[in-house]
């Protein structure tokens, strides 16, 4: 890792739950609603507390997940989580390490980024990502999705690879209210991540933890007691303070490796498979692709 | 901003985190210093969840538990002495024939039962005795147990007249008082003695609040107050939506007052404002009784016949308010410029009389009886506000209705609402202009620090789309020219007013609408000049303290005079806040005179020394001999004058006051504890019941504000007070995704989504009762009309335990309607036209509804989503 490294420190302790990450992502990456009928018709609500988007998916790059923790009595426990997820970059990224065609890559920065027009809509790396992030949509075209949409491909949050080129910083960090969201070299984010552990444990709310790197392994001053860091997936460029365990949030309790650990073999037959029927097999997969996408490329 | 220097900031009657989440950084840097935040809310929010501590309160029930926090203070002697004793109206002795509602089960002294009102007479401060000599020129009746109202003589003009003579005539003496505040009659001891049944089980009785929860937020309040340590109350229309929200937001003064929590940094009451401008929108007078400044509107119902008699009955001889004169002169030198003299004393005549209450409420009620032909709605959606089925019916006399807005609202729709069997024999003509986007238009607004901010415009307005500027100018322009031959007296004022906002050619160069007018010419006369027939020659005035009452200035509004105070120089538009300290002074502006912490000489002793170093803001510099700021702030003081200066009995304005008296609004310059004028239901807050309650009032026989403002008129059924059909507490509110009505929220795709249906709030215990599941739909029913709404069942709300009685509480946000994407049935159509009967707000907050379990949405609703979007 070099000082280039970029990143986002996710403070779900001072999360407010407001979305504006999820708006300003969508506004800066012009990404389309998900379902506008289902909302027009009324079969949008999930009922589930204040959640109405429900995951990641090729058109919601972030989603704020909610968290009601109460017991019958609302004294013994009282509490609602909120946590902004998106894709995290990981250092080990199985999505990267399973795509054939190069169509996810690594920017400078550090990021995950994805060549649309290389993506032959394999969906490999749909299997292979273990937090559930990289979706693929066969819904929009870059007439009715905006300029990511390419029907048939892959989509996720690329941290503002446009945005962080020019050195701005990511859309949703920068809508963050209250600097939930934090964009910035990766070991200036650890640092910060270290010092909100102290003063929460100093406060007594030493449930506190980092989940994507260890930072007393990465050398960084943190209290020894208390809930432990998590590093997984050889750290995660986008990280998170967490208050509960990670299951609570949706996220692996333990570090799940590199996802083609377990799918290697079928990933070396399909190769296998590639180099037998040549070239011509992909090739032809991705036309079908290019098709799907033919009014976008008309636009 | 300065809530990030709070010890403590108790969130009660606002859910911060949700309707402001940008403001809430603040709090949030407040709590990363260390300070302990507090939410009091009937359900558990967004806002609770980042607070220290939730504490439940049923709906409607604050004045109980402020006072009861104001009961703890008074009782504990945790009362800031000091401060109290100096800074406000502690010591003053009140009439000796006032009767509090404790002596009266509920009733203050001086209820006329008729009439419905009280006679403040005794509520009235005691006064010294005038000198002997020479012959005070004061009417007798202010100096003992009136308030200073002068009797002024019908007919007469202004001129020649010299003001300072005038007001000096309406100088009333000295308030008596009692330092020790052992004298019975002491605002103290009538305080204590008011608020003492207000004890820590009481509360839990009234509010439902757990006395432990109770008793930790007085300990946070107090242990977190004092001349080292500061804390603030943070409230929204939470508190102001009740039949008694202005006694509501005057409880939390008093207890804020006897912490010593005002005019110092990191104390306060915070009131955030609803929307981005609402607070430039009430400073330029978009209510129907007040003009810009906050001068009243002149009332057929009182001494205003002549501009004389008004500036005489509104001008306070003892405040800073004793410069009216001159505000009220300048305002109509603004609006009719040459035309306004002295000979025709400046065009006051041409000002249209308000005859009655003509806020929001009873103008629906007058449609309704077909008094109101036509309405022009700019930014605003009446048919799904408060009891919007009544309202969307008295629409239905309405022969014109403009509607000003981006989309299709439900207003705009109201002849075609799902509701509507018939809309052929809607005869009203609706005509919808679309509005031009705030990034289209130059202008100002003024958010809830009283900061003034300028934007630019950055593009035209697609289109037919015109920003409101534009279409009120070219109305009036076009106004003038229909009348112009007119010799009604009645359309005087309409000849007459000025409107010279042309735009220059330069302004409008670069843009293709080419008769917008000039957004800053607008601001530079509210900001006011030097009297001059030309832009060109007229100089701009930097200070309020320039205006004249003699014709020779110009200003639209008193408090804003300084924003722009020279052509060149446009203070709203500033924004070098990056190394400007923490006031931040240079950013933006904030009114009056870029004061950002009001009535700051409090935050100093009497002596003019800081209270303690960490809470050092405004001081006297005794060698300099003046008032300096720590932080840049401007000083809300006259700024020579020295700590010991002696109030004058002869004094006019503020020189009546002493160098010890911060509050130089007030006659007294005290902060008021007890308030003997400017309330019409009391001068101490008591608890009341909601219009519509499940239990009677605990504390009085009185169950209810006996001011309350009802509209007992078809389609506008109560609910039975206390009764059984409707047992549930609910309360209506907003959402972070949506804003007010949805017309900015519900047709954008992206927020839409994010909330895309009505929801109501319930406990799982209140669910199980009435065999609802999370997800099922709901009907939920007042005596108006009813709406059916997703169960969202959570254990964020709770049923309370009032005395062993269980009442169940819900909540439903009133974002939806039935156009846009989202669309969703109308929760106010639940909910009834009633009002507090200081300012006529309605109460939204608290009222009663049944619910049940529906087998799918209203045919209302079904309806509404057959309407493509």
């Amino acid at each position: 890792m070099t000082a280039t490294q970029k990143g986002m420190f996710v403070d779900t302790s001072i999360c407010t739950g407001c979305k504006a990450c999820q708006v300003a992502c969508k506004e800066w990456n012009q990404l389309p609603m998900e379902d506008q009928e289902a909302v027009h018709l009324g079969n949008a609500f999930l009922a589930d507390s204040y959640d109405n988007t429900g995951h990641l998916s090729a058109t919601n790059w972030r989603h704020v997940k909610f968290m009601e923790q109460f017991s019958d009595d609302r004294r013994t426990q009282s509490r609602w989580l909120m946590m902004s997820d998106s894709c995290k970059h990981c250092v080990d990224a199985g999505c990267l390490e399973v795509c054939p065609t190069g169509a996810l890559f690594r920017t400078d920065f550090g990021a995950v980024d994805i060549h649309n027009d290389v993506c032959i809509g394999c969906r490999y790396c749909v299997g292979a990502c273990p937090f559930g992030v990289i979706s693929f949509n066969d819904k929009f075209d870059g007439t009715t999705g905006g300029p990511h949409m390419v029907k048939g491909t892959v989509n996720k949050c690329v941290l503002c690879s446009d945005r962080v080129a020019n050195g701005l910083g990511t859309a949703c960090a920068k809508a963050c209210p209250t600097s939930s969201i934090t964009f910035g070299n990766l070991d200036d984010l650890k640092r910060l991540a270290a010092s909100r552990i102290q003063a929460l444990h100093a406060r007594g709310q030493t449930d506190a933890y980092v989940y994507g790197w260890d930072l007393k392994a990465e050398g960084y001053d943190r209290p020894s007691d208390g809930a432990q860091d998590l590093k997984v997936v050889g750290g995660l460029n986008v990280f998170y303070l967490l208050l509960d365990k990670p299951g609570i949030y949706g996220l692996p309790a333990h570090d799940p490796g590199l996802p083609q650990k377990n799918i290697l073999p079928n990933a070396g037959g399909a190769l296998l498979m590639a180099g037998v029927l040549g070239i011509a097999g992909v090739a032809s997969f991705r036309k079908r692709r290019m098709d799907a996408a033919a009014p976008a490329a008309v636009e | 901003m300065d809530l990030q220097h709070s010890d403590f900031i108790v969130f009660m009657g606002s859910n911060m985190a949700e309707c402001h989440p940008v403001g809430f950084k603040w709090p949030m840097k407040a709590k990363a210093k260390g300070a302990t935040l507090v939410h009091v809310d009937p359900r558990f929010t967004r806002t609770s969840a980042m607070c220290d501590l939730y504490v439940p309160i049923r709906s409607g029930t604050d004045i109980a538990f402020l006072g009861g926090l104001a009961n703890y203070i008074l009782s504990n002697d945790k009362y800031f002495k000091d401060y109290v004793v100096n800074f406000t109206n502690a010591p003053t002795l009140i009439n000796a024939g006032f009767k509090d509602t404790e002596d009266n089960d509920g009733f203050f002294s001086g209820w006329d039962a008729a009439k419905k009102t009280y006679d403040r007479a005794t509520w009235q401060y005691q006064r010294n005795a005038p000198p002997p000599a020479p012959a005070p020129t004061g009417t007798a009746e202010q100096h003992e147990g009136q308030e200073p109202a002068p009797k002024p003589v019908a007919g007469q003009s202004v001129k020649g007249v010299n003001w300072g003579t005038e007001i000096a005539k309406l100088l009333p003496t000295f308030p008596k008082e009692d330092r020790t505040l052992q004298d019975p009659q002491t605002v103290f001891q009538i305080l204590k003695r008011h608020y003492a049944r207000y004890t820590p089980e009481m509360v839990e009785k009234i509010c439902g609040t757990p006395k432990d929860l109770f008793l930790k937020v007085a300990d946070i309040i107090t242990s977190n107050s004092g001349p080292d340590k500061t804390g603030a109350f943070v409230y929204a229309v939470g508190w102001t939506q009740h039949t008694y929200g202005v006694q509501l937001i005057r409880t939390a003064g008093i207890v804020q007052l006897l912490l010593g929590n005002i005019g110092r940094p990191g104390g306060g009451i915070m009131a955030l404002r609803g929307h981005a401008s609402i607070q430039g929108s009430t400073d330029i007078a978009s209510l129907y009784n007040l003009h810009p400044g906050y001068l009243n509107t002149p009332s057929a119902n009182t001494t205003h016949d002549t501009l004389k008699n008004y500036i005489l009955t509104e001008t306070q001889p003892t405040s800073f308010w004793s410069n009216t004169p001159a505000y009220v002169i300048s305002q109509l030198k603004a609006w009719f410029g040459a035309n306004a003299t002295v000979d025709n004393d400046y065009g006051y005549d041409w000002l249209p009389k308000i005859t009655a209450d003509h806020s929001h409420l009873p103008v629906f009620v007058e449609m309704m009886d077909g008094k109101i032909k036509g309405m022009i709605l700019t930014g605003q959606n009446p048919a799904t506000s408060i009891n919007a089925g009544f309202t969307r019916k008295a629409m239905r006399n309405l022969d014109w209705l403009i509607v000003r807005d981006f989309y299709e609202t439900e207003s705009a729709a109201f002849w075609k609402a799902p509701d509507v069997d018939d809309s052929s024999a809607i005869k009203t003509e609706v005509i919808l202009m679309p509005a031009a986007h705030v990034a289209e238009k130059d202008g100002t607004m003024t958010q809830t620090q009283r900061t003034l901010q300028w934007h630019d415009k950055a593009a035209d307005p697609p289109g037919d789309s015109r920003g409101d500027l534009w279409f009120w100018w070219h109305l009036g322009l076009r106004l003038k020219e229909r009348y112009a031959s007119s010799t009604a007296t009645r359309d005087l004022g309409i000849k007459n007013m000025t409107l010279d906002y042309d735009p220059e050619p330069a302004d409008v160069a670069n843009w293709r609408i080419k008769d917008e007018p000039a957004a800053k010419k607008v601001l530079w006369e509210i900001n006011g000049f030097n009297y001059a027939k030309d832009w060109k020659d007229r100089t701009l005035l930097s200070t309020f303290t320039l205006l004249k009452d003699d014709g020779t200035t110009a200003a639209g509004a008193w408090i804003y005079t300084g924003v722009t105070p020279d052509k060149n120089t446009n203070r709203a538009a500033m924004t070098s806040g990056k190394n400007d300290g923490w006031v931040s002074p240079n950013w933006g502006w904030a009114w009056p005179a870029n004061r950002h912490q009001l009535y700051n000489r409090a935050s100093a002793d009497p002596a003019g020394n800081p209270w303690s170093d960490r809470k050092k803001y405004t001081y006297w510099d005794a060698t300099a001999k003046t008032w300096k700021n720590v932080a840049g702030d401007s000083i809300d003081f006259t700024a020579t004058k020295a700590p010991d200066t002696k109030p004058n009995p002869t004094g006019i304005g503020v020189a009546f006051q002493s160098g010890s008296d911060p509050f130089i609004l007030k006659t007294d310059g005290k902060g008021w504890l007890f308030a003997p004028v400017g309330l019409s239901d009391g001068p101490l807050p008591t608890h009341y019941e909601p219009w519509e309650s499940p239990v009677n009032n605990a504390l009085y026989k009185q169950d209810r504000n006996p001011v309350t403002k009802v509209w007992d008129v078809a389609g506008n059924k109560y609910n039975t007070f206390a009764g059984t059909d409707f047992p549930i507490v609910i309360s209506t509110y907003r959402l972070t995704e949506h804003h007010l009505s949805g017309v900015m929220t519900r047709w954008l795709p992206w927020l839409a989504e994010l909330m895309p249906e009505l929801f109501i709030e319930m406990s799982p215990e209140l669910a199980t009762e009435k065999g609802i599941k999370n997800g099922d739909w709901v009907k939920v029913s007042t005596s108006r009309s009813a709406a059916t709404a997703r169960a969202l069942v959570t254990r964020r709300l709770r049923p309370f335990n009032l005395g062993g009685k269980t009442v169940h509480q819900v909540g439903m946000p009133f974002h939806w309607g039935y156009m846009g994407i989202a669309v969703g049935d109308v929760t106010n159509n639940t909910s009834a036209l009633v009002a507090d009967p200081n300012v006529s707000i309605h109460e939204g907050k608290a009222f009663t509804c049944n619910i049940e379990k529906a087998t799918g949405p209203s045919d209302f609703l079904q309806r509404a989503r057959k309407v493509p979007v």
